[in-house]
């Protein structure tokens, strides 16, 4: 009989039409209410926030690499100045060892001629002094001369004697 | 400590089954001899359930088929209902609708139908009984030889006489012990009350989660909000995007989460043992049967030319071998719907039996208490069982719901498909 009662209650398989129309009908309202309401609206949401995620990540990316980008060309422009002041430092290193060796070459010139001058000038005057002395030390060896033959003319013998070298050293000559 | 902590239960637990093993065979074997005569005439005046009555003897069995069964009241405790409405139509009367508390536990006809033991309206077909109330004396039950089986056949005693009570439709086609009889009830039972929580539940819980991410735009998920979105999005990354491809899933996400959440919430109200939860739902094959046929039709008015060209004239293969495979392919086309409908339908409902078959062990080492020492055994054995197979069956809850859900999404998958073989043919030939 156990059996026979096993089969005869075992009743949740058999189907029960009543049962299959609720399970249908409420299985089928609560999809479209929920798919209309809850569903479709999340799956939008989801795929918007992933969008939205995705942009701003790429965004993000993007705003890094113009970062990057900026830096690399600050560092550039930096090194570039950088090199531009050495360069002008040292042009103008140049420029001041050209203006100053110029200016010592000038200088050096310069302090040349006025020497050469001066020289020139103390050789004038040495010369003029020179002059001076020959033509003073010539007048004074004319008049010692004069005196000289005063007195060795002033008597005959004498005379004669000087004529007489006088002739030989035309003779000589 | 954690050892010894072990050992202490084990062997409290081995004792205790041991005890109740005993103890329940002694009064067995007291009980066998004397309890023959109460197979006959049973359960006068019963409730819901054969553990309710006292006197008789403990039918473990009757009493688990009684529990998982549907019934067009919510039995909460012994003696209290919870009445449920009732549509009953009788195709030569007509409709007939009220609430169950109409029957008064089957002490009432009303247009014919009585509530039987199990809190299940049946009908008197006899067309000589009279309509409106009438006070019935009680019901009865017996085993008839009906053909070549036993059947068990109620009557309700009237005015000294024995109308036979037919029990609600079924279409199973007579193959699983129903078939069409003289009425169709399409009362809110305690299963369509269940799947209506369940229902409610749903909406309540996913317009909660809608508004917060009407709420949230722009923002991180809050509160329910980011808990349900765990699901959602497995069941779309997990599920329907593998299973249904990237072009069409989003049409089907709807449908696959409805059915997800559905019988989640159908398997989990279930799981609870008192008033709004306990109604074995899932575990009902009319439930499982709508499901399956609305998951076969989606499947197959979504199914694209290259569905039914696999189906009908599998291309790619010899003639005499499309003979052969076409007839397999058009039954495969019922059995996979099929076979979502009992595999749901028989875990759900083995773990109910299971869960309270261990239940049982009080009243059956208990001896309808009158072994104390029996129920305590049985309780102790029993509970630990119970509390074990309460997590086995929470986790088979959710692993139900997602295989159901998984596989239909399979063959939605399989039936949207385009294009896909036709090329590697194309490349065999």
């Amino acid at each position: 009989m156990t059996e026979v009662l096993f089969l005869a209650d075992f009743s949740v398989i058999k189907p029960d039409p009543g049962l299959v129309f609720w399970t249908g009908l409420i299985f089928i309202l609560v999809w479209f209410f929920l798919g209309r309401m809850a569903f479709r609206p999340i799956q939008n949401a989801l795929k918007q926030r992933e969008q939205d995620i995705q942009s701003s990540l790429d965004e993000a990316r993007k705003a890094r690499q113009e970062m990057a980008n900026l830096k690399a060309e600050n560092e550039e422009l930096l090194k570039q100045a950088q090199e531009e002041r050495v360069k002008i430092l040292r042009e103008a290193k140049e420029a001041k060892d050209t203006i100053i060796g110029e200016a010592k070459e000038k200088a050096k010139l310069e302090a040349n001629k006025i020497v050469e001058n001066a020289k020139a000038e103390i050789e004038n005057q040495r010369m003029a002094a020179t002059i001076d002395l020959k033509n003073q030390i010539g007048l004074l060896s004319i008049e010692i001369a004069e005196k000289v033959l005063r007195g060795q003319l002033a008597d005959k013998p004498g005379q004669e004697k000087f004529v007489n070298s006088l002739v030989d050293e035309i003779k000589l000559s | 400590m954690k050892v010894e902590f072990k050992k202490l239960f084990l062997l409290v637990f081995v004792l205790a089954f041991g005890w109740g093993m005993l103890l329940a065979q002694d009064h067995g074997q007291a009980q066998k001899n004397s309890g023959t005569e109460t197979e006959q005439h049973d359960e006068p005046g019963a409730e819901a359930g054969h553990d309710d009555h006292e006197g008789g003897e403990y039918d473990p069995v009757s009493t688990v088929m009684g529990h998982i069964a549907d019934a067009n009241q919510f039995h909460v405790w012994k003696g209290v209902h919870i009445p449920l409405p009732v549509f009953l139509y009788a195709p030569e009367h007509g409709w007939t609708t009220g609430l169950s508390s109409m029957f008064e536990h089957g002490h009432t006809a009303v247009d014919g139908y009585v509530l039987n033991h199990h809190g299940r309206v049946n009908r008197i077909a006899d067309p000589s009984f009279p309509k409106g109330e009438v006070h019935i004396d009680e019901i009865v039950h017996k085993a008839e030889m009906v053909g070549e089986k036993e059947k068990d056949v109620y009557y309700a005693v009237y005015e000294g006489r024995e109308y036979q009570l037919d029990p609600p439709s079924t279409i199973d086609g007579g193959f699983l012990g129903g078939g069409i009889t003289s009425f169709y009830d399409f009362s809110i039972t305690k299963n369509v009350f269940t799947i209506m929580l369940a229902a409610v539940l749903l909406i309540l819980l996913f317009s909660a989660v809608a508004r917060g991410y009407k709420k949230n735009i722009h923002q991180a998920p809050s509160g329910v909000q980011s808990f349900m979105e765990v699901f959602f999005v497995f069941i779309r990354d997990e599920v329907t995007k593998p299973m249904i491809g990237e072009k069409h899933y989003e049409r089907f996400q709807p449908f696959i989460m409805t059915l997800f959440f559905f019988i989640l919430f159908c398997n989990l109200l279930g799981l609870i043992p008192f008033f709004p939860g306990s109604a074995n739902v899932t575990g009902n094959l009319a439930v499982t049967m709508a499901l399956a046929v609305i998951t076969f039709f989606v499947v197959n008015f979504n199914g694209k030319k290259d569905y039914w060209e696999h189906i009908f004239w599998m291309p790619g293969i010899p003639a005499w071998v499309k003979i052969i495979l076409t007839p397999v392919e058009i039954l495969s086309l019922f059995i996979k719907p099929f076979s979502l409908m009992i595999r749901l339908f028989a875990n759900i409902s083995a773990g109910h039996i299971i869960i309270l078959s261990l239940i049982g062990l009080v009243f059956l080492f208990g001896e309808n208490g009158q072994s104390i020492g029996g129920a305590a055994g049985g309780a102790v054995v029993g509970g630990l069982f119970t509390a074990f197979m309460n997590l086995i069956e929470l986790l088979v809850a959710f692993l139900q719901a997602f295989i159901f859900a998984i596989l239909t999404a399979s063959y939605i998958g399989a039936a949207v498909e385009e294009h896909h073989h036709d090329e590697a043919h194309e490349g065999a030939h």
